[in-house]
């Protein structure tokens, strides 16, 4: 084998550098996101009427395009209300209507966002809303 | 990976000149969140396009203006930076006679009208020449209404709209505006922007909706005069039909929806 040594000193240091994530986190994993919607404005409402806009599993996966959307449809064309799939009716805006139940921010989106990497730039310009520290 | 806004668009930047630039991902979700699901307030105010009058005769003292401009500045979170002239943020202001209307001030003018300040704000030009120059269409004529509005998420900072406007209606935020907002008069209903992004008045988009009129024409005890340009029993149609008016630079083909009487 030509240059044996080197070609194995280099698999070691490739195999190193591959694992070394892994070793380094010590095979830890980050304890799964827990958003909680617990906020005092959600408890506040009737149980049967602590609803999303839309059902959860499409709010879990959509709700960024569909925010896209809402400004989209507000800024751009000036409707700012929303029907959705059950007939009720909400203004579209993340500061005035997804905020004023989802109080929770540190909760309820880093929470998620945290876990999965993203840090969606909302915050840069919409005022986020004032946590009570618990 | 942490990313914010500036981050983003310099990614974004570079990887459309390595031509890496993709397709948007994100086609409609119209399956589920259907166009016919969408409807304007039905208390909205309407018009096939807003224009405004400002009566200079109402205006006879600094309180006068500082009324409409504090009820603008702190509606819309403006922030109040003193330290570079360059760096002001100003959706409405007073300007000079010379200034505003440059071009007709006349050696003999009376020394009132040079030295009145005139009450001055983004004309919502009908032919808009910002719009024109805009790579993003971040800002745009709203078919609807006429306003000419900015969507503060496209804007790249490039500045085109600041120099093709011709009436220095647009500020540029140098440098991050949060701190210089006062926190106990924050709008907690209205976003603030961020550092590099172009602003500028939107004719209180976001009142119209709710059915209320602008701040400071609300604020003016009727020395601004808002209303439908295209509506002939419209407020503004009445005072322009009574009196005589003129507009900030008309040569110039951009047709302000600004009017001023004195
Ligand atoms: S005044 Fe300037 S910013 Fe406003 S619409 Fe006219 S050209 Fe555009
Ligand atoms: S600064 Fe923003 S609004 Fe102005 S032309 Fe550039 S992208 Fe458009």
């Amino acid at each position: 084998m030509y240059n044996g040594g080197k070609i194995i000193i280099g698999v070691i240091i490739f195999v190193g550098l591959v694992t070394f994530p892994f070793l380094y986190s010590g095979g830890k994993t980050t304890a799964k996101p827990d958003p909680k919607v617990d906020t005092p404005e959600i408890l506040k409402l009737a149980e049967n009427e602590r609803k999303c806009v839309e059902p959860k599993a499409y709010m879990k996966g959509e709700h960024m395009k569909m925010l896209n959307e809402w400004r989209d449809w507000v800024v751009r064309d000036g409707n700012t209300i929303y029907t959705a799939t059950n007939g009720k009716q909400y203004t579209m805006s993340l500061q005035n209507t997804c905020m004023k139940c989802h109080s929770n921010k540190k909760k309820f989106c880093d929470e998620c966002h945290n876990y999965t990497a993203v840090k969606p730039y909302c915050w840069d310009c919409h005022i986020e809303p004032k946590e009570k520290e618990s | 990976m942490s990313m914010n806004r500036r981050e983003f668009l310099k990614i974004a930047g570079i990887s459309t000149i390595l031509g890496l630039g993709g397709v948007s991902a994100v086609h409609g979700l119209r399956n589920r969140v259907e166009a016919s699901q969408i409807s304007p307030a039905p208390k909205a105010l309407k018009a096939k396009r807003w224009a405004m009058v400002v009566d200079m005769s109402k205006f006879k003292k600094e309180e006068d203006y500082q009324r409409c401009i504090d009820a603008c500045h702190q509606v819309h979170n403006v922030p109040n930076i003193t330290d570079n002239p360059k760096h002001e943020i100003k959706w409405l202001w007073k300007e000079t006679y010379e200034h505003a209307f440059p071009g007709t001030e006349d050696e003999y003018l009376s020394e009132e009208i040079k030295h009145l300040p005139f009450l001055v704000l983004c004309n919502h030009c009908d032919n808009p020449s910002c719009v024109r120059v805009c790579p993003t269409k971040a800002t745009f004529k709203r078919k609807s209404d006429g306003i000419v509005m900015m969507d503060m998420h496209r804007c790249i900072g490039c500045r085109f709209c600041m120099a093709a406007c011709p009436y220095g209606a647009r500020s540029f935020n140098y440098k991050d505006p949060i701190p210089f907002i006062n926190e106990a008069k924050k709008n907690l209903e209205f976003p603030t922007r961020t550092k590099g992004v172009v602003e500028k008045c939107t004719l209180c988009y976001e009142r119209l909706a709710t059915g209320l009129q602008p701040a400071c024409v609300e604020a003016s005890k009727g020395a601004l005069i808002f209303g439908d340009i295209e509506d002939p029993n419209s407020g503004v149609r009445k005072v322009l039909g009574a009196r005589y008016s003129f507009r900030r630079r008309p040569e110039l083909g951009t047709r302000p929806s600004v009017y001023y009487i004195i």
